[in-house]
């Protein structure tokens, strides 16, 4: 499989990055030297494989469903662009 | 005093316990230091009044008979890891500005064992890289040095600077992290040891995430023993990590020097690659008959599915840092870029704080993980992981105790010499050492030799899960027999 200039759009903005219309040509290039790479995994047989979801056996822990932290408002938004009584402040979302 | 920075970590604890050299002086050596070699921009932050504050305080506690474990021993920590107060960027222009209010555990546990922070290191942009070469602050130059070229090299990446920083005496060891090899291929490069441990064998908690499935903090070090000193301090359990393995953690100091006799040691056949310089498998059938005269039998193994195991690792790894990196959104911390709505306001913040190769992960793993693709891809791929993961189960279930193979295709390379047309140059320098990511092992790389342009080697020796005590047995018999390897200093 590899990527057109549409298709190269619709994934940055899937990612919310903006790409300027003179980089896609190089982009899709570079994305479709890495698919292209990737796609000898369709000649392994994975009939019946089960996919791994943990890099080592172990069992999720539990923990007691208790306040454990909290009360540092004012640590979370100190490296904040924008804030304003301990909340991010962001453009206009709804008009 | 250039000889306090040229101790190995174990010959400093002895030198403070003694009462040789204090933590200050040993500090205050380091600092100079760190200043005569700003050239290799292995530091992208020094911390000299902290440091200053840790020593005076392990000075205290050495006069008092308090001596933690690495009490007074200045080190160095990768910007991937939070430290509270003291800037942590991941080498990225979207954190450029980031300064943590908490610690990450690893980092807290050395302090609670009375490390000394010398400052952080240079790294590949959020670690993603293989040369150093992506990082926001420019890249880091190797303090090797091919015989009779002045020609700048790389340290190798993700871990960089660390790995400059330990080989070239800037500190006496320090933190990595390696998601595909970003610990073991620069040790290798810069002739140091350098360890990856097991998958939850230390804690991720703040550290900058980038694959979740594949990180793990380890430590870089001059020697097998200084490596086992450090990771007894980084290891162990955290209840903010969910996946850290709630198992003690052992006296991995002990193990150095244990005895390797009827030691079984696999030696995988897939792993001689087309190309493969001479020198490389040189030294490889060099690595067997040292472990061989040390007792152990080297024995022929297989792992089939190890040629997918780079194309696996580029969808799992970019899949995993899209969604990690989600969250630099522009709102909460780092950089932010002013849009018309908050949508534009994300797009140009991303596109403005993160560099080409960032950018391009994103985009990939986004792409393998959209609608439509995800069973191709990622399914597929985390399949394919599990074959991978087979083999070595296979293996060690056969006996074999642990596996010898080269860390790296092939000595440090140029800057810029590599991955400028196609970035698939650059991620074949993992060949070797993703495999151990993708099936969360240990993996140890030691030097071993140099080239015939001078230029260290590594051999990689792979565990079996939380089994990084045979490996640094291993990696002594390897150390005691190929000596250690340090560069001339040109800086």
């Amino acid at each position: 499989m590899s990527v057109d200039a549409a298709t190269v759009r619709r994934i940055a903005h899937l990612a919310r990055i903006a790409v300027a219309d003179d980089e896609i040509e190089h982009l899709q290039n570079e994305l479709n030297a890495i698919l292209a790479f990737v796609e000898q995994l369709a000649e392994v047989d994975v009939e019946g494989v089960e996919p791994m979801t943990s890099a080592t056996p172990m069992r999720m822990k539990w923990r007691d469903d208790v306040v454990t932290d909290g009360d540092i408002a004012a640590d979370i938004v100190r490296n904040a662009p924008a804030s304003a009584d301990n909340f991010f402040l962001v453009p206009k979302v709804v008009e | 005093m250039t000889e306090l920075t040229s101790f190995t970590l174990a010959e400093a604890r002895d030198a403070l316990a003694k009462k040789r050299c204090s933590a200050v002086e040993l500090a205050e050596a380091h600092l100079a230091a760190m200043e005569q070699a700003r050239a290799l921009n292995a530091y992208v932050l020094e911390t000299p009044e902290r440091a200053r504050a840790m020593a005076q305080e392990a000075d205290a506690r050495i006069a008092r008979g308090e001596a933690r474990p690495l009490e007074g021993i200045p080190l160095a920590v990768k910007d991937m890891f939070c430290t509270a107060g003291v800037r942590t960027t991941a080498c990225s222009h979207i954190l450029h500005n980031f300064v943590p209010t908490y610690e990450s555990t690893v980092t807290a546990q050395l302090w609670r064992d009375g490390a000394v922070l010398l400052g952080k290191t240079n790294n590949d942009e959020f670690a993603m890289g293989s040369s150093n070469e992506t990082s926001y602050f420019g890249p880091v130059i190797s303090p090797w040095r091919r015989k009779g070229s002045n020609a700048d090299l790389v340290p190798g990446g993700s871990s960089g600077g660390s790995a400059a920083a330990v080989a070239a005496n800037l500190c006496l060891g320090a933190t990595g992290t390696d998601t595909g090899g970003s610990i073991r291929q620069p040790a290798a490069f810069t002739g140091i040891v350098g360890l990856k441990p097991t998958y939850g064998r230390c804690s991720r908690w703040g550290i900058v995430a980038f694959a979740s499935s594949l990180d793990q903090a380890g430590p870089f070090a001059r020697t097998v023993r200084d490596a086992a000193i450090l990771l007894r301090s980084m290891a162990g359990h955290d209840p903010k990590d969910a996946t850290s393995a709630d198992l003690p953690v052992p006296d991995y100091e002990a193990a150095v020097g244990r005895s390797v006799k009827g030691l079984r040691i696999g030696v995988p056949k897939e792993y001689r690659v087309d190309g493969m310089p001479a020198e490389i498998e040189a030294l490889w059938e060099q690595g067997k008959a040292w472990l061989k005269q040390a007792g152990a039998e080297i024995v022929e193994v297989s792992l089939p599915h190890t040629k997918y195991a780079l194309p696996t690792y580029y969808i799992v790894n970019p899949a995993e840092a899209s969604s990690n990196l989600a969250r630099y959104d522009g709102v909460r911390y780092g950089l932010r870029v002013d849009g018309r709505d908050v949508t534009e306001m994300y797009e140009k913040t991303r596109a403005a704080g993160f560099g080409r190769e960032v950018r391009r992960r994103v985009l990939i793993g986004t792409y393998v993980l959209s609608a439509g693709y995800y069973d191709a891809y990622y399914l597929r791929a985390q399949k394919v992981r599990t074959l991978i993961k087979r083999d070595f189960e296979a293996c060690f279930s056969a006996g074999v105790d642990a596996i010898l193979t080269p860390t790296t295709p092939s000595a440090a390379f140029g800057l810029g010499e590599k991955g400028g047309a196609d970035p698939v140059e650059m991620y074949l320098n993992d060949v070797f050492t993703v495999t151990v990511n993708m099936a969360g092992l240990p993996g140890l790389s030691v030097p071993a030799g140099l080239d015939a342009q001078g230029l260290p080697l590594g051999l990689q020796l792979i565990g079996r899960p939380f089994d990084e005590e045979t490996l640094f047995a291993l990696g002594q018999v390897i150390e005691d027999a190929a000596g250690r390897f340090a560069p001339a200093r040109w800086w």
